[in-house]
């Protein structure tokens, strides 16, 4: 039986790598009880690897020392999903289109991409102290599903 | 994420197998490039039929797999793409720079 109610989650990692398999896990575990279709249970853990390997390469640095937190949990009819890290924090705005023909050669830059095509809603915020905290937002219910070509339409910032 | 190499009719060929993903996989299909390469064979083709999961990292190092081949005179070619990795090279508009095929009998031909 699936619900559109869980029980929040919280999780903190090291900034290692090997640690999204540990997120990927517990996210699946969650979603599993949720109105979610296999493609958006799939989409939406591919888009919370992305703000995870995010959070631990650009924000922590790979810095074992440094944690990554990740906070989940359902809301007015939406899965939220937090990520932060203990990072300097960055611009959003002042990352390139990756589907900019003179960019589409380029080995990096497509993380924030991913996670716009396969959530509906991304917001970044920034600690008191430092930190990027990212929001993922999906709606649940008959408006959660959806393949990441039903999304591809949307627009990049 | 494994890797296996074999060679036919002149083309290297890469099984990968698994997740192309930050820290792993990723690193994986760039030493198994690296090597085809070292070995003296310009000619690449990534067996996609078994990748479960390609995040962006993952994306990357097909990408740069690729300009690297090219710059060096060879051709890097894909075959065998699941619909989920396909999903991502659409969205990334990959598909329009990549040299991507069907199966292996039409890859392997296309070399020849």
């Amino acid at each position: 039986m699936t619900e559109t109610q869980i029980a929040d989650v919280k999780l903190s990692i090291d900034s290692q790598f090997e640690n999204i398999e540990l997120v990927q896990a517990v996210l699946e575990d969650s979603l599993s009880r949720l109105q979610l279709d296999d493609d958006s249970r799939y989409w939406i853990g591919i888009a919370v690897r992305e703000a995870v390997a995010n959070a631990i390469k650009h924000g922590n640095k790979q810095d074992p020392e440094k944690q990554v937190t990740v906070d989940l949990g359902v809301s007015n009819g939406a899965l939220r999903i937090q990520i932060a890290d203990d990072g300097e924090g960055f611009d959003p705005s002042q990352v390139a289109d990756p589907l900019n023909p003179d960019n589409l050669l380029k080995p990096s830059g497509r993380g924030i991409f991913y996670m716009k095509r396969f959530m509906d809603d991304i917001e970044y915020s920034f600690g008191p102290t430092g930190g990027t905290i990212v929001t993922l937002n999906k709606k649940l219910g008959s408006e959660a599903t959806g393949s990441a070509e039903d999304n591809a339409g949307g627009n990049l910032e | 994420m494994k890797i296996e190499t074999r060679e036919r009719d002149g083309v290297t060929i890469l099984d990968l197998k698994g997740k192309i993903t930050i820290g792993v996989g990723d690193v994986a299909v760039r030493d198994a490039v690296e090597a085809a390469l070292e070995g003296g064979n310009n000619n690449i083709l990534l067996n996609m039929e078994d990748v479960s999961t390609m995040d962006s990292s993952g994306i990357g190092e097909i990408v740069a797999a690729y300009t690297t081949v090219t710059n060096k005179g060879g051709k890097l070619r894909l075959y065998g793409i699941p619909p989920r990795v396909s999903d991502i090279l659409q969205i990334t508009q990959l598909v329009t720079v990549l040299d991507i095929l069907d199966d292996e009998e039409e890859a392997v031909a296309s070399y020849q």
